[in-house]
């Protein structure tokens, strides 16, 4: 019975440790790293109706990021983030990117497309066209066209009504692109724009209406780039001191508390490794600031190990046996333990429902890596020196860091 | 008893007062004047990291700044070899202006050179930390109410004002000093207030624990209870601290430059939170407490 206890335990540590070696590496090249540490830009666009007057809708804002991420798919960017934000914002994070600054102006071109008649005068504009409507076609001589719909057909009946046998010219910006000419009425919603196009010019012509079908116009309010082989630096850097700082602390905790302390470096690394679990199962991206807050979170989940070893200590020196002393520890710290994190947690609950953006995500990590660390550091610390004392493995207060000195008897 | 021959931390505690509220006086006194030192998070402008992939020369680095066109309002030479070059520019540069920067760079230092850039508007950051703001207050207000429930309203107190003494010192000591505060600061602050309620709460829930079973007639009693529950967790607050400290302590060092300051807020604002919770918070109860000792002993007199 005393032995199987030991095996029980043994084989617990064993379990647990290997699930960790043989996880892990794949948790670490899947978990999704944030653009500090991968290399790549980030671009936090304000939207704005072209017209006034318009609002931004859910919905708008919806298409304007699907068009964005189209934009850089269309420029081979691998996996390009896009997420609309709050009522007006869009995201745009990518990574592995060889010429940012071409790619940054594709996505930043200004989307203000207008058709004008021959005095100018703006006679329809990028919103009047049907998203990714425009594209190239080819006539029955092989060569090159554009075709493009609009929303409303009434509309663009009345302007080539009005402007028939006149130029209609595109002009993004202040620049003509192409000014050709209204050949009949068009009443379909369905138009072509023919004329001495190369294929390369067709398809630029075509890229460029779809750009401005962008229904909103984007403002760079934010922008951070990392370039690839300075994150890999501060990767590798935090890494490695949140490593060297494990095994300090690892060090600490069983150098101070003997027994119980090898037990807690066990519960540290299955701590470390579930919480990996969480933000693979999340989704959730690791930033730098995250790294550090997950070396920190250690040093705080260790917390609740030494609240229970102290208490346990304390037991111990009052006289009690080990066995009555660890229940009596754990017990009593359980509720320390528990008041102590669950006043954190509210206030990282309120955190999360006032923030926004990375307070929110400081507040979720707070919180996961709190409910982790009750898993780990409290019950299953508890169930393994459970197991130890009760294997008559560890009978001797000094397995705890307790001297025969101090003990009082009852 | 095992606690008599310890410092007496309620006895002393109007020197722990004073010391905070000194460190927070001189903290407000720079925060008018001259203010935060405000990074490109909450100043418009932009900021160009350049590694160099070799030791840069200062007086070579701004006069590749000069020649691109673009001469830096600050520069800095940073990195474990001095291969880190951190420009600071007034004005927001665009992705043109910044390309032809890094051309500079990469014609006189090779390919090697890669950089970060940050442009920021500054109004996001400031919502973002307008946000962090509210949070705390009402967080705290949250705090107040659970604390109240479980123990009693002068613990919430006492740990709320703990709280927002361990936020303020580390902005008191980043305005004394002069350290730029960046987005980034504002999560390390965010987690030294973590850090200092859960570490308060351990040892209020000690003293809640011998109040359970103590006979308190004078407030020299309640003075014992404090000291002497103080005392009891002083391991456990020294480990943990120590634990804690170990972490923040090999990211300051050992970590990425980019996260050097918030580490550094890191380091202050965990032991502001160690130290407020032993020598700040408990006292601050015992004030608040003492006055209900005095009451019982003066029915007890007159009855």
């Amino acid at each position: 019975m005393v032995a199987k206890r030991f095996i029980a335990f043994l084989l617990i540590v064993v379990v647990t440790l290997g699930a960790v070696g043989l996880t892990s590496p794949y948790l670490v090249q899947h978990i999704r790293l944030g653009l500090d540490l991968k290399g790549g830009f980030e671009i936090l666009y304000v939207a704005e109706p072209i017209e006034g007057g318009q609002p931004v809708t859910k919905e708008s804002l919806r298409q304007t990021a699907d068009a964005l991420a189209q934009r850089a798919n269309a420029q081979k960017v691998a996996e390009p983030e896009v997420t609309p934000e709050g009522t007006n914002r869009i995201r745009v994070r990518l990574a592995g990117v060889a010429d940012q600054q071409q790619l940054r102006d594709i996505l930043k071109k200004p989307a203000d497309l207008t058709f004008r008649g021959p005095d100018g005068k703006i006679e329809m504009n990028g919103s009047d066209f049907v998203q990714n409507g425009a594209k190239v076609a080819f006539d029955q001589y092989n060569r090159p066209y554009i075709e493009l719909k609009v929303k409303d057909a009434n509309k663009f009946k009345d302007v080539t009504t009005r402007l028939l046998n006149k130029p209609l010219a595109i002009y993004l910006d202040d620049n003509q692109l192409s000014a050709p000419v209204v050949q009949n009425v068009i009443s379909d919603g369905v138009a072509s724009i023919t004329g001495n196009y190369t294929y390369d010019e067709a398809k630029k012509l075509a890229d460029t209406i779809n750009l401005g079908a962008l229904p909103l116009k984007l403002t760079e309010k934010y922008t951070q780039s990392v370039g690839a082989s300075l994150g890999q630096l501060s990767l590798e850097q935090t890494v490695r001191a949140g490593v060297i700082a494990s095994i300090l602390i690892l060090l600490f905790m069983m150098f101070f508390y003997r027994l119980p302390g090898v037990v807690a470096s066990i519960t540290l690394i299955a701590y470390t490794w579930l919480l990996l679990v969480v933000f693979y199962l999340l989704h959730a991206t690791l930033t730098l600031p995250g790294i550090a807050a997950f070396v920190l979170g250690i040093g705080m989940a260790v917390d609740a190990n030494i609240i229970t070893y102290e208490r346990i200590k304390e037991e111990i020196r009052s006289g009690k046996s080990i066995l009555s002393a660890l229940k009596a520890g754990s017990k009593n710290s359980l509720r320390t333990i528990m008041d102590a994190n669950i006043t954190t947690v509210l206030a990282a609950i309120v955190l999360y429902f006032m923030g926004s953006g990375a307070i929110q995500g400081f507040a979720l990590t707070l919180i996961f890596s709190i409910v982790v660390s009750i898993v780990t550091n409290v019950w299953l610390s508890r169930w393994l020196l459970t197991l130890l004392i009760r294997s008559n493995a560890a009978k001797k207060p000094a397995y705890f860091g307790v001297k025969e000195s101090e003990i009082h008897a009852l | 008893m095992r606690y008599n021959f310890k410092f007496d931390i309620v006895k002393n505690s109007r020197k722990f007062f004073i010391l905070s509220i000194l460190i927070t006086v001189v903290g407000i006194v720079t925060l008018i004047y001259p203010g935060l030192h405000l990074g490109v998070d909450f100043k418009a402008g932009t900021t160009l990291d350049i590694s160099a992939g070799q030791a840069v020369d200062k007086a070579k680095a701004a006069q590749l700044f000069e020649e691109a066109g673009f001469p830096p309002s600050s520069i800095t030479i940073g990195g474990n070899q001095g291969d880190r070059v951190t420009a600071r520019f007034d004005k927001e540069l665009q992705s043109a202006e910044v390309a032809k920067v890094i051309d500079k760079f990469k014609s006189a230092y090779g390919d090697k050179v890669s950089y970060e850039e940050n442009t920021v508007d500054t109004e996001l950051a400031k919502e973002l930390a307008r946000k962090a703001v509210y949070g705390v207050l009402i967080a705290s207000l949250g705090i107040i109410i659970y604390v109240s429930i479980r123990f009693e309203w002068r613990f919430a107190i006492a740990a709320v004002i703990a709280l927002l003494h361990d936020a303020f010192i580390v902005i008191s000591l980043f305005s004394i000093f002069r350290l730029e505060v960046n987005l980034p600061f504002l999560a390390a602050v965010l987690t030294i207030i973590g850090y200092s309620i859960n570490d308060t709460i351990v040892i209020f829930d000690r003293i809640r624990e011998n109040m359970r079973f103590a006979r308190l007639k004078t407030v020299d009693d309640l003075k014992d209870l404090v000291n002497k529950s103080v005392w009891q967790t002083m391991t456990r607050s020294i480990n943990t601290i120590i634990t804690v400290l170990i972490g923040a302590l090999c990211l300051f060092v050992l970590g990425s430059e980019s996260i050097r300051l918030f580490s550094l807020a890191m380091v202050m604002g965990l032991i502001s939170g160690a130290y407020s919770s032993i020598f700040i918070a408990s006292p601050l109860w015992l004030l608040m407490k003492r006055s209900t000792i005095g009451k019982k002993k003066a029915a007890a007199a007159a009855k």
